[in-house]
């Protein structure tokens, strides 16, 4: 009788948070605020510009961060966009004290699952493997589902001969899942290892900010990789570094620029681009014209 | 008088023939501008061609990439350490056929040129061109390499970083390259630094490209303690494209117009894109094993002795 209360008590606890999950994806992404300050110029700009211009400040040109359905709509051509695995959710199997209260809020404030959306849809008629990471999500940090979600998109886009395009943003490994978290940067360079091996095409794309882990595995192990303008990209945060060597860091330090004079990424593009120079190049990867 | 001085005074007629009024003046001095046009480049030495090779307006890769190419995007970086601009590398189309371009880059300007150092590459230049290359292996795209180097970089950081070992790895990697190689010797192949981007399944130069093991005003030096016998150097050398073309190693000549590319781009750039489609179709339509194999017997042979 009380296991079947206890199994009752949970349904209903099921039952009620997917009522608050549909409800907040229901919501639209249309914000109570008219304004929206710019990050890096400060100055107010209203909603209705900033979402014409693709949540580019129109005064400086900075590089709003967006979300992960937000990037998919503008990338994926519409009506194309499968998603899969959107369901898995992680578990505190470390019991790790606040992990769960953390990914509830972050699934209830984002209405997402996890910080990483995959599917498969088109750009411009091409059919890709694509995974969306979200910044907004604990940090867009990466635990075994998110990691496990990449790999199999890895091998999935292996299995189907499809090209992948993973567009990243991380403050690096889930801490709250411990050495687990440190092993998906190995286990999804491994798959992508056997991914090229095979000939795959993988574009990494790195958005503000990529760091720890993430930048420390997949997002410098495409092909290709391209960068949003004054994205954040490095292992280490500023601060960590400062601390350790007790100096000024030099202006720009781990901005996209930074690193496309270091040697480290291909290319920079602006957000309005992004879709047609991505189709290029995978054209240009798809044999003759 | 040199080969530069002639060009001056040609230029100055033909300013002063635009000026004249005077019919028979004008014919007299058209006499002259063809007269001195003759005498300058009939018969070049390999002095002259060392001249033109490093003419202040000659065409340098950039021109040969819009002209080549179509969508090219340009990718950066060795992912190691730099960005060397003396390098530019990157993906396009050559005739619907995507290929992977990397080419010695000079600039046009002073400031152009300081970024690019003149078109000397350091190391992450070099293993900029080997990420490129293996990444137009697993393509399967063909590659398309520029020489026009006066050599590679010569600096302490450069050395620091392995300039050598970067140049090692470069020939080393493209000898067995699982794609083809086409390398175009724009102007001036200097020793190992152009090398690097040589090492190919055909080698072709235009008519005024230089190659050689190092510079004559280094040979010069080295071998007769004596910088002002370069152009004495220059002609024991053998340094110009005949040359190489009758030694065997450069494969193809692309002749140029009188006084060099310069004068008409489109012309060299036609015969180039000709030489290009016959051969990529060549090439692409070899067996992967046959190709390499020819690729390792043109050099195999250079001074072989049986
Ligand atoms: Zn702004």
């Amino acid at each position: 009788m009380d296991q079947l209360f206890k199994k009752r008590n949970e349904e209903l606890k099921e039952f009620s948070s997917w009522l608050k999950r549909h409800k907040v994806k229901e919501k639209k992404e249309i914000p109570e605020n008219i304004f929206k300050q710019c990050d890096h110029c400060h100055e107010s700009i209203p909603y209705f510009s900033l979402i014409e211009n693709d949540y580019v400040c129109p005064k400086c040109g900075y590089h709003m961060k967006i979300s992960a359905r937000q990037r998919i709509r503008d990338l994926i051509d519409e009506g194309t966009w499968k998603e899969y695995l959107e369901k898995e959710r992680s578990q505190n199997t470390e019991n790790f004290p606040g992990y769960d209260e953390k990914l509830k809020k972050a699934q209830m404030s984002t209405g997402m699952n996890e910080a990483v959306i995959c599917g498969v849809g088109k750009i411009n008629q091409t059919r890709v493997v694509l995974c969306v990471m979200d910044s907004r999500f604990m940090m867009g940090s990466m635990g075994k589902v998110v990691g496990e979600k990449i790999c199999k998109s890895v091998e999935l886009a292996m299995r189907k001969k499809l090209p992948l395009i993973i567009s990243c943003t991380s403050g690096g490994a889930r801490m709250q899942e411990g050495i687990d978290s440190l092993m998906q940067m190995a286990k999804i360079s491994a798959a992508l290892k056997r991914f090229s091996n095979q000939g795959g095409l993988y574009i990494a794309l790195l958005t503000h900010p990529t760091t720890g882990g993430v930048s420390a595995s997949f997002a410098m192990l495409g092909d290709i990789i391209i960068s949003e303008p004054q994205a954040l990209i490095g292992f280490a945060g500023k601060r960590v570094i400062q601390d350790t060597i007790k100096q000024e860091l030099p202006e720009g330090f781990q901005t996209a620029e930074f690193l496309l004079q270091k040697g480290f990424i291909d290319m920079i593009v602006q957000r309005h681009d992004l879709k047609n120079v991505i189709s290029d190049l995978l054209k240009l990867h798809g044999g003759r014209l | 008088m040199s080969l530069i001085d002639n060009e001056r005074k040609i230029k100055e007629l033909q300013a002063k023939r635009a000026q004249t009024q005077d019919q028979s003046e004008h014919d007299e001095l058209s006499k002259e501008i063809d007269a001195l046009t003759k005498e300058t480049y009939h018969n070049l030495t390999a002095w002259d061609r060392v001249t033109l090779a490093r003419h202040p307006s000659r065409p340098k890769a950039s021109d040969f990439i819009e002209g080549l190419f179509d969508h090219f995007y340009e990718l950066h970086g060795d992912r190691c350490f730099g960005d060397d601009q003396a390098i530019i590398g990157g993906i396009g189309y050559f005739h619907n056929m995507p290929v992977t371009v990397i080419a010695q880059a000079k600039g046009k300007t002073l400031e152009e040129n300081v970024n690019r150092h003149f078109g000397m590459c350091n190391p992450e230049g070099y293993r900029k061109a080997l990420r490129l290359a293996k990444q137009a292996e697993k393509f399967h795209r063909p590659i398309i390499t520029f020489v026009d180097t006066a050599g590679a970089y010569p600096g302490i950081e450069a050395e620091e970083r392995g300039q050598a070992q970067a140049i090692a790895e470069c020939l080393y990697t493209f000898s067995d390259l699982k794609t083809p190689v086409i390398c175009i010797v724009l102007s001036e192949g200097g020793s190992g630094g152009a090398l690097a981007l040589s090492v190919a399944d055909r080698i072709c130069m235009l008519e005024n490209a230089i190659y050689s093991v190092l510079s004559p005003e280094g040979f010069a030096s080295i071998l007769w303690k004596d910088d002002s016998r370069v152009q004495e150097a220059a002609e024991v050398m053998k340094l110009t494209s005949y040359d190489l073309y009758e030694k065997g190693i450069a494969d193809y000549l692309v002749k140029e117009p009188t006084g060099g590319m310069q004068n008409d781009l489109k012309l060299v750039l036609d015969n180039i894109d000709q030489y290009l489609l016959k051969e990529l179709d060549v090439l692409t339509h070899t067996k992967e094993k046959e190709l390499l194999e020819k690729r390792y017997q043109k050099f195999r042979k250079i001074g072989s002795m049986s």
